[in-house]
């Protein structure tokens, strides 16, 4: 059994359970003073790489890193993966101002330049992040890296250098044989992520963490993309109540349904 | 038998039996006059149709949603509901039931864990279902004014988006009245922090027995003009009048919450993680719930959201929240807490919600308490005040005194305790495979011997209704429960209101003075 030495993606967005808000200005998503979490696919992510080291052993899993391209605060996320049982974690730091506008691509090349760095042979991300919900990161970083990925999966299966992924598509589930090295984005269905316990929650406090730049790592996030505005959806206007099937027929036919 | 044998219990409306069946020392007033055509004519008269349930064939259904309680044990034979939407129309009906002597009993979200919120017999049901209107909200002086029917956590999603929150969290938030909050003075999981309802409600709007309209909706901090009659209505539980009209002290949302369940090895670590908290988190702590290993097991075993609950080897578990407005100061003090009480072996080990959803699902293990023991067969909750050192000691006596009577494992399931450790509130469940009067005098001889024994209290806020009416001349001095009647006869002479509740089990005439 040959080893792995995942690196996990992380991404700091607003808490699933927010209520979100346009901006004044309606340029944005109002972001201050509101909660922020891990992507619940990147929590899933984690939860895989640990799971697959509890089941292959610590002599064939020999590190799980997770990595985040954000702001300061996105260190919170990064102490949640390693109290999780990541091993350690790289910050590529990203100013508040700038964070906005870090797009996949961008996102795809930092994670690159990092993957030549650790080398790893396993990066596993999480299908998309609830805030864009772009979906790209992942397939980008295949492209970039040359390498084949899974993405959606629901099950992932690890012999040797062979890897065996069912995703989840529209028609149903489609399971695709790949090998290492390889890019696997998670599903919902891929597992339930654990509770971080307090003994790990404070043995998570001495583990290494390491922080680059984009320009320690030669990379150029300039976005590629411009968001001219962002609205709410038009509101829903009222329904009516009628009496009776033909006050129904009368109404559906004045609204030219019929 | 253990805990995964436990039969799930499923009784339907109409195997209940109804409560002046089961209470056959309740005998019905003669003095009120019986549900006649005119009343409903009248009735028909000032209310729109969909503002009444009138008893008929095909409406059996809703109309024993009315009358039977959330712990499916009282039922009563009330055939008319009437739902209100203005406080005249309250004021209307209930001049009308008054002057005919026709009894009422006014009803919230009937959510009430002793028997208050239900007839015993054809008593008229006054719903403040559609009492719902928010009437104002002062954002400066944090007041909220609104009807009483609204529901607890509307109210709160409404506050939330206005940076504020209801100063009260109980487990029945999603269907709980707050006329019925305020009714039966409800406690709860925030009161920790927030305190009691008599110290959060600025002013109330009440319909007197005789129809008068009392409107003391106040939004005052502070008024120190005459007696506070607003402090009677609360705790009252719908003998002195009909709440309509609440205005409450809201608070501050919380910028920044932490939520940590920890498992503990003795409920004496249970204590001293409480006093550690209030040494520690101080004026963040929010809430300090505690639950026993058998309480877990009984939600693990019914409910679903326990499922990934990793914690599972403690006795006790304890969850703590914290609230406060900076997110730093308070994961600062938070993580100082959890490394002291884990250093001295206070603490085995615990959980941090990570998110929202981690939040929610912690939350819903102790909330989930009550119900999950509603699954396992029939349930008795009991409700008691006692010094915190002592809490546990009575689950333990109850247990041991089931034990040597040869009752415990069968026909009695589980006896768990839960609580707010904070307020010396504990909640313990008898779960049976049925009704037992033997097994509830034996629990209820045993709980009263520690009441007395610590001057405790047999009913720390669940309050007294139908259950616990015996309760009321041993918990407070004869002068006392004197003032009671006599201030009930100034209110309601008629006694129409809520009647055969609060008052131990007393005959009509013993109310007058």
């Amino acid at each position: 059994m040959s080893n792995l030495k995942i690196l996990v993606g992380c991404k700091r967005v607003i808490d699933f359970t927010v209520k979100v808000r346009v901006n004044a200005q309606k340029t944005a998503v109002e972001t201050a003073n509101v909660k922020h979490s891990l992507n619940p696919f990147d929590e899933i992510a984690i939860e895989e790489a640990i799971r697959l080291k509890e089941k292959l052993g610590g002599d064939v899993v020999k590190e799980i890193i997770a990595v985040t391209c954000g702001p300061s605060k996105s260190q919170e996320q990064l102490r949640t993966a390693l109290a999780m049982g990541a091993d350690r974690a790289i910050h590529v730091e990203v100013s508040d101002e700038s964070y906005p506008k870090l797009q996949p691509l961008g996102v795809a090349k930092l994670l690159k330049a990092i993957v030549e760095k650790e080398k790893p042979n396993l990066v596993i991300l999480g299908k998309q992040a609830i805030d864009d919900d772009a979906s790209q990161t992942g397939q980008m970083l295949a492209g970039l890296l040359n390498w084949p990925q899974a993405t959606f999966a629901s099950k992932i299966d690890i012999n040797g250098e062979s890897l065996k992924v069912t995703r989840e598509v529209d028609g149903g589930l489609e399971t695709i044989g790949s090998k290492l090295p390889s890019v696997i984005t998670t599903d919902l269905r891929l597992n339930e992520p654990r509770f971080a316990t307090l003994p790990n929650i404070m043995k998570a406090r001495k583990k290494p963490l390491t922080k680059f730049t984009p320009q320690d790592l030669n990379v150029d996030i300039t976005p590629r993309l411009e968001t001219i505005s962002v609205t709410d959806p038009p509101t829903r206007k009222g329904g009516g109540k009628v009496d009776s099937v033909d006050d129904l027929i009368s109404k559906l036919k004045s609204a030219g349904a019929l | 038998m253990t805990t995964k044998d436990i039969p799930k219990k499923n009784i339907s409306n109409e195997e209940i039996r109804f409560t002046a069946d089961v209470h056959s020392n309740l005998k019905r007033n003669p003095n009120f006059k019986k549900l006649s055509q005119d009343d409903i004519l009248y009735f028909q008269s000032i209310l729109p149709s969909n503002a009444l349930t009138i008893e008929s064939d095909s409406n059996q259904e809703e109309l024993m949603a009315y009358n039977v309680d959330w712990l499916r044990i009282h039922r009563g034979k009330s055939k008319l509901v009437v739902k209100p939407k203005t406080t005249a129309q309250v004021s209307n009906i209930v001049k009308y039931c008054n002057e005919k002597k026709l009894a009422i009993v006014p009803q919230g979200g009937n959510t009430g864990l002793v028997g208050g919120s239900t007839p015993i017999f054809d008593e008229i049901i006054i719903s403040t279902k559609n009492l719902n209107q928010i009437r104002e909200f002062d954002p400066i002086s944090s007041t909220l004014i609104c009807d009483s029917g609204c529901i607890l956590e509307i109210l709160d999603d409404y506050l939330a988006e206005r940076g504020h929150m209801m100063p009260l969290d109980i487990g029945s938030k999603g269907s709980c009245h707050i006329g019925g909050n305020v009714a039966t003075n409800a406690g709860g999981v925030r009161y920790v922090r927030y305190g009691s309802l008599h110290g959060t409600i600025l002013g109330l709007e009440v319909v007197l027995p005789d129809g008068t309209i009392l409107d003391n909706l106040s939004t005052l901090r502070k008024d120190n003009t005459g007696y506070d009659i607003k402090q009677l209505f609360i705790g009252s539980e719908g003998t002195l009048g009909i709440i309509t009209g609440v205005s409450i002290l809201a608070s501050r949302r919380h910028k920044a919450i932490s939520v940590a369940v920890l498992g503990l090895n003795s409920f004496e670590n249970v204590q001293n993680a409480f006093i550690t908290s209030k040494e520690m988190l101080t004026e963040i702590l929010s809430a300090f719930e505690f639950w026993d290993d058998k309480s877990l097991k009984m939600v693990k075993t019914h409910l679903d959201q326990s499922a990934k609950f990793p914690l599972d080897e403690y006795p006790f578990y304890a969850l703590i929240e914290t609230g406060g407005s900076n997110k730093d100061h308070d994961e600062e003090k938070l993580s100082e807490f959890l490394e002291t009480v884990m250093e001295k072996g206070i603490v085995k080990n615990g959980i941090i919600a990570q998110d929202n959803t981690q939040m929610k699902s912690l939350w819903s293990i102790r909330e989930g308490i009550p119900d999950a023991g509603m699954k396992a067969g029939s349930a008795y909750f009991y409700d008691i005040s006692i010094p915190i050192p002592v809490m546990y000691k009575i689950v333990e006596d109850v247990i041991s005194k089931l034990k040597n009577a040869g009752l415990y494992g069968k026909p009695v399931i589980d006896v768990h305790g839960f609580g707010h450790v904070g307020d010396g509130n504990l909640h313990m469940s008898i779960i049976t495979e049925s009704y037992s009067p033997k097994i509830i005098n034996l629990v209820e001889s045993c709980i009263n011997e520690w009441t007395e024994k610590y001057k405790g209290s047999l009913s720390a806020e669940h309050g007294i209704g139908l259950m616990k009416s015996k309760i009321l001349e041993n918990s407070k001095p004869k002068v006392m429960v004197d003032i009671m009647r006599k201030m009930k006869y100034i209110f309601d002479p008629n006694g129409i209101m809520n009647p055969y509740k609060f008052f131990p089990y007393q005959k009509y005439e013993e109310l007058k003075v």
